[in-house]
């Protein structure tokens, strides 16, 4: 309760505009770190001042009048009804008030809306709930999703303050990384239902809609990490797919490109290798965490009505190469893991599953089976497309 | 019709039939705007405990009460509650009791269907209420069903969209009786430009309801068959676009607000001049703003969908447009502001109420004239900001109007005064309290907080706590004025005079009749029309 009066004497103070007894409260808008998320404050404010003279002015007179015009002052009510050139007036200067307005957001609409000319691309794919991002000029490709952190912290009843979660809910496992002073065009689309990937910083959001591309374009100005989250209703978990832009100068970005394509190369190797059922039901306990967790829940018990429990399950016990196929392609509200897993994650949690949360089957599935269903699954895609 | 008016004539005024059945089989317009104001005052506490649950989650940042799926469906239900079972049935409501009394008519044109109507609300309600309790929850997609979302909703899907049917259904019989009553019953002398605002309000809102009601059912329908019946409206790989239901559904959704709050002006244009002792100032631009505006909600409604990736022209057609909106709005801000300049005003509760209106109302505008600015809305859209706009408009506009018109026909209705201090109480425990709730919105919009969320970064919990205090606050303090309805039903402070208020029948031909108002009225037309506006 400390935390709630101290609250209110924030709230009085800032009433009274004493001081502003919280350094840490946003109360306006960013700038952002963009010419166009600058431009986009320029008007926020001209626009907010437009209204704060309005308001003056016609609470003013409201005030005025409710002061002197009334009642127990003894006023008499005058009866006119109507004045037309008053009227006429206060229709022409709102009309002239918003054409002022008008123009500078044209500029700035006109200005987010040219994509021409962009150094590199950028796909973003929206799934519930995590974000995918390929970079279409050096092929790399990740997912993004809420970090461990944060995703233990906010299960109702994990007992974990968020307040101890550094970044609470506005950290994830794999950043999206560019470079500043570049025309960054991005490509937005979505596997499942519609998302929105809003970073405020950037000045802009824009939809992911299923079968569909939209496209924006941003230019970062300096170094940071800036932060933001899905801003359209994706579901259960919309609170919890959050963004991470982390921008570097250009040299560093290609150090981390290079990094990114030794990582790649380390993948693909172990995806190779011989793996044992302990190695892999060890590993795919976090991947399980990390990606099943949140629909059959932690312990496998699911939720019925809604999702299937794993435990106990008849596809998990069942013949392997059905629950394979289930997790590969998706089914229903279940997401097709074929490709937002790699290999050896991939075969893990397959593993896991079947040998934990109360399953005992006995058997497992290597990685380079896994690499070889999603090599013909890629090979595929290509012959499609021709 | 003249024999059914020479048989009143003949036994006079019958009183209601007795028991439970003179509300089931009702077709008396004041029984069934009762029931109507009722129903919508006991849905208006069942949405606002699901927002209080709401709140109650977002009162600091982490999961304490609820599951995410549960609380996106609390945030659909609280919008379909609200909308649906609360403010439009009032408006309703006080549309059966008022519009005959204003327009000297002896009922509603085509009772049977006003009672079936009732009726039909009522079973829409019930049924998207029990989808809560259905395999799979209850719809949690957003009030706006957006598609593929929505279709992921388990068992109850249908079931929502039945009972969606069903409310399209009574509002476009309401809707059709107010348009027949008032071409048709107005009593000699009644012009439409005599009629009060709040008939005329009303009359151009039924002619919205009619044109966009339809339009919705069909969007749900298509929801329905993409689901069931293998199409693909919504659906990019059989040809669809989900987006296209964004479109349909907004072609409903803007003129709908517009739904909630023509009626709320209607009110407020009837209540300051009497408690400011003059005439409306303006009645005919306040009745061709009317008519712009809604004309203005059927063309604007791709501004709820800026991001969704729309041509440049397309946002810049819609943003311009949006824009025009806040020229008729504002004249109706300063004929208001005109109304009571020179006046000889009186402060009793309806006036306080419908102060407060013009003022919070106006703040709504101005966040409204801020996302009309495409580029700017860009970062509003879907944030608190847009959380805390659209409740100014919602909430200190068309429930305190709500409230306002409740304090002032209760004493006409009831025939006794209602406890003017507990009215006040009431009143600056609501317009504080809803700042509270509703202010610290706009800092968590632009500070970056998006909207349906059941948690939040740390950043974040100083003003949700706030706004969560204002909104328990607020919601209790609502409970005030069950207590007063009660009590002024029981006999109130006294019996209330046949004006009520000072000169009030110079305003209005209801001020003309006994309080309380008999249960049948101008079974003969009222011999003089008021015009002291032309």
């Amino acid at each position: 309760m400390k935390k709630a009066r101290q609250l209110f004497a924030g709230l009085a103070l800032s009433i009274f505009g004493l001081s502003s007894a919280h350094a840490d409260y946003t109360l306006n808008l960013t700038e952002g770190v963009t010419q166009v998320s600058k431009d986009v404050h320029d008007l926020h404010m001209l626009i907010l001042w437009i209204c704060v003279f309005i308001g003056i002015a016609v609470f003013g007179t409201m005030f005025y009048s409710i002061y002197h015009h009334r009642k127990s002052k003894g006023h008499k009510a005058e009866q006119f009804h109507h004045n037309t050139t008053v009227e006429i007036i206060w229709t022409i200067i709102p009309t002239a008030i918003l054409i002022g307005m008008a123009i500078p957001a044209t500029k700035t609409m006109l200005e987010m809306d040219d994509i021409q000319d962009a150094d590199m691309s950028i796909k973003v794919t929206g799934w519930q709930w995590k974000w995918e991002y390929e970079y279409l000029d050096n092929g790399i490709h990740f997912f993004s999703s809420l970090d461990e952190a944060s995703n233990k912290a906010r299960q109702k009843g994990s007992g974990i303050d968020p307040r101890t979660v550094p970044n609470y809910l506005l950290d994830v496992d794999h950043p999206l990384v560019v470079p500043i002073r570049t025309k960054i065009r991005f490509l937005f689309t979505s596997a499942d239902v519609i998302h929105s990937w809003w970073v405020p910083d950037l000045g802009w959001k824009k939809d992911a809609n299923p079968g569909f591309i939209n496209d924006a374009w941003t230019y970062i100005e300096k170094p940071g990490t800036y932060r933001g989250q899905c801003t359209e209703l994706c579901g259960k978990d919309h609170a919890f797919m959050p963004i991470v832009v982390v921008a570097m100068e250009k040299e560093d970005y290609k150090q981390w490109v290079e990094q990114q394509k030794e990582v790649a190369a380390a993948e693909a190797s172990a995806a190779e290798k011989s793996w044992t059922k302990e190695e892999l039901v060890a590993k795919g306990e976090t991947v399980y965490t990390n990606n099943c967790a949140s629909c059959h829940m932690p312990d496998g018990s699911g939720m019925p009505g809604t999702f299937p429990a794993i435990k106990g399950s008849p596809i998990v016990t069942g013949d392997i190469k059905q629950q394979i196929e289930v997790m590969f392609n998706g089914k229903g509200m279940m997401p097709a893991f074929g490709q937002m897993l790699n290999a050896v994650d991939f075969a893990a949690v397959a593993t896991f599953i079947r040998n934990g949360l109360g399953n005992s089957v006995g058997d497992m599935v290597q990685p380079s089976e896994i690499a070889a269903m999603q090599n013909a699954a890629g090979a595929n895609d290509d012959t499609d497309k021709e | 019709m003249s024999a059914v008016i020479a048989e009143h004539d003949e036994h006079h005024d019958h009183g209601p039939a007795k028991g439970i059945l003179r509300w089931i089989t009702t077709t008396n317009h004041k029984d069934i705007g009762t029931m109507y104001l009722v129903f919508s005052l006991i849905m208006f506490f069942v949405g606002g405990s699901m927002a209080l649950i709401i709140r109650a989650e977002l009162f600091e940042p982490g999961m304490q009460f609820v599951e995410p799926q549960f609380f996106n469906s609390m945030t659909t239900m609280h919008a379909l509650v609200m909308v649906f079972g609360a403010v439009m049935p009032a408006f309703v409501g006080l549309a059966n009791w008022m519009i005959p009394l204003m327009i000297g008519a002896p009922d509603m044109a085509l009772p049977r269907m006003n009672n079936m109507s009732f009726w039909m609300l009522v079973a829409g309600i019930l049924l998207m209420a029990s989808t809560l309790f259905m395999e799979g929850g209850g719809p949690a997609a957003g009030w706006t069903f957006y598609p593929p979302l929505v279709l992921q909703t388990g068992k109850a899907l249908p079931f929502a969209i039945f009972a969606v049917h069903l409310l399209g259904i009574s509002s476009i019989m309401g809707a059709i009786n107010i348009i027949a009553t008032i071409f048709n019953m107005r009593a000699p002398g009644m012009d439409m430009m005599k009629m009060p605002l709040f008939v005329w309000t009303w009359l151009i809102t039924a002619f919205l309801l009619i044109a966009v009601m339809p339009v919705f059912a069909g969007a749900v329908t298509m929801l329905l068959t993409d689901r069931f019946f293998d199409t693909s409206f919504f659906d990019a790989a059989g040809g669809g676009d989900p987006v296209l239901y964004q479109h349909i559904f907004w072609f409903f959704g803007h003129p709908e607000v517009y739904i909630m709050i023509l009626p709320t002006f209607g009110v407020a244009s009837t209540i300051i001049p009497v408690f400011a002792r003059k005439p409306l100032f303006g009645y005919t631009s306040m009745v061709w703003a009317t008519g712009f505006i809604a004309f203005l909600s059927f063309i604007v409604w791709a501004h709820h969908m800026f991001t969704v990736g729309m041509p440049i022209a397309g946002e810049l057609y819609f943003m311009y447009a949006t824009m025009l909106i806040a020229i008729p709005t504002g004249v109706k801000i300063f004929n208001w502001t005109a109304t009571m300049w020179k006046g000889a005003m009186t402060f009793e509760t309806p006036m306080l109420f419908s102060i407060a209106f013009v003022v919070l109302f106006t703040l709504g505008g101005f966040t409204g004239l801020m996302m009309a600015v495409a580029p700017s809305d860009l970062q509003y859209h879907d944030t608190y900001f847009i959380v805390a706009h659209f409740h100014y408009t919602l909430v200190p506009a068309s429930v305190f109007i709500l409230m306002a018109a409740g304090y002032f026909w209760l004493p006409k209705w009831t025939g006794n005064m209602y406890n003017e201090r507990i009215g006040r109480l009431h009143f600056w425990l609501s317009a504080i309290s809803i700042n509270i709730l509703f202010f610290p919105q706009h800092f968590l919009g632009l500070a970056g907080m998006p909207r349906r969320i059941p948690d939040y970064a740390v950043q974040f919990a100083d003003w949700n706590m706030i706004s969560s205090i204002g909104a328990f606050i607020y919601g209790f303090s609502q409970l005030l004025f069950v207590y007063i309805v009660i009590d002024t039903i029981r006999g109130g402070t006294g019996k209330a005079t046949d004006e009520v208020w000072e000169d009030a029948s110079k305003h209005g031909l209801e001020w003309t009749l006994p309080s309380p108002t008999p249960y049948h009225t101008f079974t003969t037309p009222p011999a003089k029309i008021p015009t002291e506006h032309l």
